[in-house]
């Protein structure tokens, strides 16, 4: 445990100090709190509405991350689900997806945030499915691109090896493929979580529901209470870095093989 | 009074392989290629790079089809062979599934075939302890060494006790002292099992101090250029490799190798 608290000591020391930094220019140098508030004001923010939520009063700051986190949640499993789904579909007519990975991989380029009216208009400014819908699109093209490389870049010999076992079509996918794209899905999820995040507070920010995250910055923001937006985005980056840990974790419990040096 | 001769394994008759490239050359891999490999022989296949050793062994294995000439592997088409898994194969890269442990790499082929499950636990383990590694079926492939994972790589192509046993260079990454060792426990694993060995190598002292018989081919084409009987007794130990005989069967292949490549010294 000794050495793990060193490995971490000199990140939590940066961490302190940025904050630290941050808190004495804001004040040093008189900066308008419209311009950038200090971490204190941004953190009592927090802690008011930790307090009115411990008193049961609720706090719409919590309401609208737990709001968005269901957005991005929702189009994570939806998208990068479906991204997997179709990644092993096509595996299995080579063809077929060396047809599809051209246009997949021009998709994955185009901005998809700019469809975020158009879903709109689809699902339903306040309906969460909007923003799943945007989100969904948004993690599939990374996902489905990266699990046909991780079923089609396998190891030649080890196919050749399957061929010598006279292994059916099936066995080889199950026992060869899919393993091997393992790893190569999770690195596709690991980017795809904190990209379900931003693209779930983007879409909101062409509405939605109030008690949502991106509905709350720009509201905040245009009352010009820029420390409740930077606490709203304190809750976001929180709920990313929590998204995106929790992959790691997963990845490490599911590919202990990935784990050689 | 001679012994008869045990069934042929392998017949090869008039073999010839052309890979053809896309924007070069076709490339004569194997031409005229006549060979017959009986059973319970291990048998070399040497020769510099290029000289299509590897290429006969794939023909064999049917990972690759002649483009003309006959083989024939236990009797069969070699693509019967293969779906009747008559052989087992080994390359020079321990090729072991990253995400399997080693007990369950060696049971892959039972698996495919359908053996049960308590049977097929029971047989890696006993394949396990032949290549003495009986205590690493839990261990994953990546935490193992070199040496450890080529022996993991035999065990499995051992499991489901194949009578032929097809060997691409599978010692060539190794060191010197662990491949000697290799050496050693490959006789013994064959003298234990009964199989035929078709084994590829470029090492000439390796070739000599394995086999019954070495055959040596030469490149541009690839062809077969002499046979050679080693007429050393097995068992063999690390004292074969210090008799006089030893040491004159080394340099004949060698002057057949130097023949056959044309080289003026």
């Amino acid at each position: 445990m000794r050495a793990k608290f060193q490995e971490y000591l000199p990140t939590v020391l940066v961490a302190v100090g940025f904050i630290a930094l941050w808190e004495f220019l804001v004040t040093a140098f008189n900066i308008q709190q419209f311009i950038l508030p200090r971490p204190s004001r941004i953190g009592g923010e927090l802690a008011t509405e930790f307090n009115a939520w411990l008193a049961g009063n609720g706090s719409i700051l919590f309401e609208s991350g737990a709001a968005t986190f269901y957005e991005a949640i929702g189009g994570f499993v939806l998208g990068c689900g479906s991204g997997i789904l179709v990644a092993l579909i096509t595996a299995r007519w080579t063809v077929v997806s060396q047809a599809l990975m051209p246009f997949a991989i021009a998709a994955n380029s185009v901005p998809i945030i700019a469809f975020a009216p158009i879903m709109n208009n689809w699902f339903g400014l306040t309906n969460p499915a909007s923003k799943m819908a945007i989100v969904a699109i948004i993690v599939f093209f990374p996902t489905m691109i990266n699990t046909v490389r991780g079923l089609t870049l396998v190891d030649p010999r080890q196919l050749e090896l399957m061929r010598s076992y006279a292994a059916v079509p099936f066995k080889v996918l199950w026992s060869v493929r899919i393993p091997n794209a393992v790893p190569y899905i999770f690195s596709a999820l690991r980017v795809a979580s904190p990209l379900s995040m931003i693209g779930a507070v983007v879409a909101e920010f062409f509405g939605g529901p109030r008690a949502t995250l991106g509905v709350f910055i720009t509201q905040e923001a245009a009352g010009f209470n820029f420390a409740r937006a930077w606490a709203a985005i304190v809750v976001a980056s929180a709920i990313g870095i929590a998204f995106y840990a929790a992959i790691i974790l997963a990845e490490r419990v599911l590919v202990p093989w990935s784990r050689r040096e | 009074m001679t012994p008869p001769t045990p069934p042929t394994v392998i017949r090869a008759s008039g073999i010839n392989k052309v890979f053809t490239v896309r924007n070069a050359d076709p490339v004569t891999a194997l031409t005229g290629v006549d060979l017959d490999i009986h059973a319970g022989e291990f048998i070399s296949l040497i020769g510099p790079s290029g000289c299509g050793k590897s290429t006969l062994l794939r023909l064999i294995a049917d990972l690759e089809t002649p483009t003309s000439g006959s083989m024939t592997v236990n009797g069969k088409p070699p693509a019967q062979a293969r779906l009747d898994r008559d052989y087992g194969m080994v390359f020079q890269a321990a090729t072991l599934y990253d995400w399997r442990s080693v007990s369950q790499n060696v049971q892959l082929p039972l698996e495919i075939m359908g053996v049960a499950r308590g049977e097929r636990e029971q047989r890696a383990q006993a394949m396990l302890e032949l290549v003495e590694l009986g205590k690493f079926g839990k261990h994953y492939p990546w935490q193992l060494s070199g040496g450890m994972q080529q022996r993991v790589a035999i065990a499995r192509a051992l499991a489901f006790q194949p009578k032929l046993l097809l060997m691409d260079e599978p010692f060539g990454a190794l060191d010197e002292f662990t491949r000697e060792r290799m050496n050693l426990e490959l006789l013994r694993i064959w003298q234990a099992t009964q199989t035929t060995v078709v084994f590829v190598t470029h090492s000439i002292a390796e070739a000599v101090f394995l086999s019954s018989r070495v055959v040596v081919m030469s490149p541009r084409p690839g062809r077969i250029t002499s046979v050679m009987d080693i007429d050393l007794p097995y068992p063999r130990n690390f004292e074969t490799r210090e008799l006089p005989r030893f040491f004159e069967l080394v340099t004949e292949v060698r002057e057949l190798l130097r023949d056959a490549h044309g080289f003026d010294e």
